[in-house]
């Protein structure tokens, strides 16, 4: 699975989203879209096991969660 | 820190006024016009609207120390006038159009008294998740309907700010804050309020109808004004109502015990002891609520630094700790006053601050918080430096 495609099934799992997660867009706001703030909390452990990361404190805001391309882009600056 | 004395003085001339009052208030459970008509003279509602809007452009920590000052007289005024406060701090910091800030410098101009529907039947007291759904019109207008289990001062206020979702397709906490000015609001009461303490609050259910233009909602998503301003302003306002109790049973306390040893000097009353540890869990509640104040008003509004995790978690901390110290303040007192504590015709009557101090754990449940800090602690980050 590419990261994209792991983070979709994350959210799925995950999020609770009024929307199918594997096709909402990129850039769609998750919280608009129904993920409550304890969602993302699951949302936020969940990627955390599935990339074998840890999010330092100053990602851990709401705007890090906010859309797939947000977390993408958080993990992805994490793996390197 | 240092208020400014003469706002001191401002509070306290509505404060003695309210306590006054504070008797009857509780025991008819009636809105406490006398002491609000004092605030309105005081001009003490327009206090956090920038001074170019007519305001004063006071900070959360000084309008903090107005709240202990006056729920120091009425805790029930104390607690509408915090709310009050927090409705504005939510205006002040996030209405950022022309029609927002000429509705703040009419609120300043008129003392204008502000309350809210945040809570819905349908969800409990879940704030961040509603029902009822903004529903807006061809012609530019909105309506929106929505059955509150409770609106404190719904019948006294002039102006409503209440919470619904964004669109009647937006997901339950997609929200808005919408504000109704009350020639376009309706209220039908839908139950009475009778409860042990904050009876002057008069908080009953309502099913508020708005129909109003779409320029009185909010240009700001509910989420942030939530999370940035008004979750840490209630907090720290209430927190400072009730810190005015557990000053006033404090007082109480010091005055009952000195009274007892101007009678045996040379004997120190075992009391005395008890007053001491009293005014130890005083000061640290104090001190909580107070450094709580000047960090929100530390932070820039709009930071980043109001969306960490650590500053949610410090400010769930802030209302759980407060909301337990009112009452443990509260029980030492009773102990030090004895029966004069709990008769009820003695200057030393505990009975309104007992029933007073219990609300605070169960005005937005303490549980609901707790709950909310424990998904936040699965994630929190090492706390050493």
């Amino acid at each position: 699975m590419t990261s994209e495609e792991t983070i979709r099934d994350v959210l799925s799992q995950h999020a609770k989203l009024g929307v199918d997660a594997t096709t909402i867009g990129a850039d769609d706001d998750l919280y608009a879209a129904g993920m409550t703030s304890h969602a993302s909390v699951n949302v936020m452990l969940a990627l955390e096991d599935a990339f074998d990361i840890e999010f330092p404190e100053e990602l851990l805001r709401r705007q890090t969660f906010a859309s797939v391309s947000a977390i993408r882009e958080a993990v992805e600056g994490l793996a390197q | 820190m240092r208020i400014d004395p003469e706002l001191i003085q401002r509070a306290k001339a509505v404060a003695a006024g309210a306590a006054e009052h504070a008797s009857s208030v509780d025991t008819e459970g009636r809105f406490p016009q006398e002491a609000m008509d004092a605030v309105r003279e005081q001009r003490l509602l327009g206090l956090l609207i920038p001074t170019e809007l007519g305001g004063e452009g006071r900070t959360i920590r000084e309008v903090g120390a107005v709240c202990e000052v006056i729920a120091g007289g009425c805790g029930s005024t104390g607690m509408i006038f915090a709310m009050h406060h927090n409705q504005i701090a939510g205006l002040v910091r996030h209405g950022d159009t022309d029609a927002f800030r000429e509705r703040c410098r009419r609120i300043a101009e008129g003392q204008l008294l502000v309350a809210s529907a945040t809570t819905e039947i349908s969800t409990g007291g879940d704030t961040r998740s509603s029902t009822c759904a903004v529903e807006p019109a061809e012609d530019g207008s909105f309506t929106l309907v929505k059955n509150a289990p409770v609106i404190s001062y719904g019948d006294y206020a002039d102006l409503l700010l209440l919470t619904a979702r964004a669109n009647p397709e937006a997901a339950a906490n997609d929200q808005v804050l919408v504000f109704a000015e009350k020639d376009t609001l309706t209220l039908e009461p839908t139950n009475d309020w009778d409860t042990m303490g904050f009876r002057g609050t008069c908080s009953p259910g309502f099913i508020a109808t708005v129909h109003a233009s779409q320029d009185a909602i909010l240009p700001v998503p509910f989420a942030t004004i939530s999370a940035h301003t008004m979750l840490p302003a209630s907090h720290i306002l209430w927190s400072s109502v009730w810190l005015g109790l557990a000053l006033t049973a404090a007082e109480k306390c010091r005055t009952f015990v000195q009274h007892a040893a101007r009678r045996t000097p040379g004997v120190t009353p075992p009391s005395a002891s008890r007053l001491a540890e009293l005014n130890i869990a005083v000061d640290s509640f104090a001190a909580r609520v107070h450094q709580a104040a000047e960090e929100f008003d530390s932070i820039e509004p709009g930071s980043d630094e109001l969306e960490r995790m650590g500053f949610a978690l410090a400010m769930n901390g802030l209302k759980i700790a407060s909301s337990t110290a009112v009452v443990d303040v509260v029980n030492r007192a009773m102990l030090i006053l004895g029966i004069a504590g709990y008769r009820n015709n003695t200057p030393y009557s505990m009975s309104r601050l007992l029933r007073d101090a219990h609300g605070a754990e169960v005005m937005v449940n303490n549980d609901r918080i707790l709950l909310n800090s424990a998904s936040m602690e699965l994630v929190r980050r090492s706390r050493t430096p």
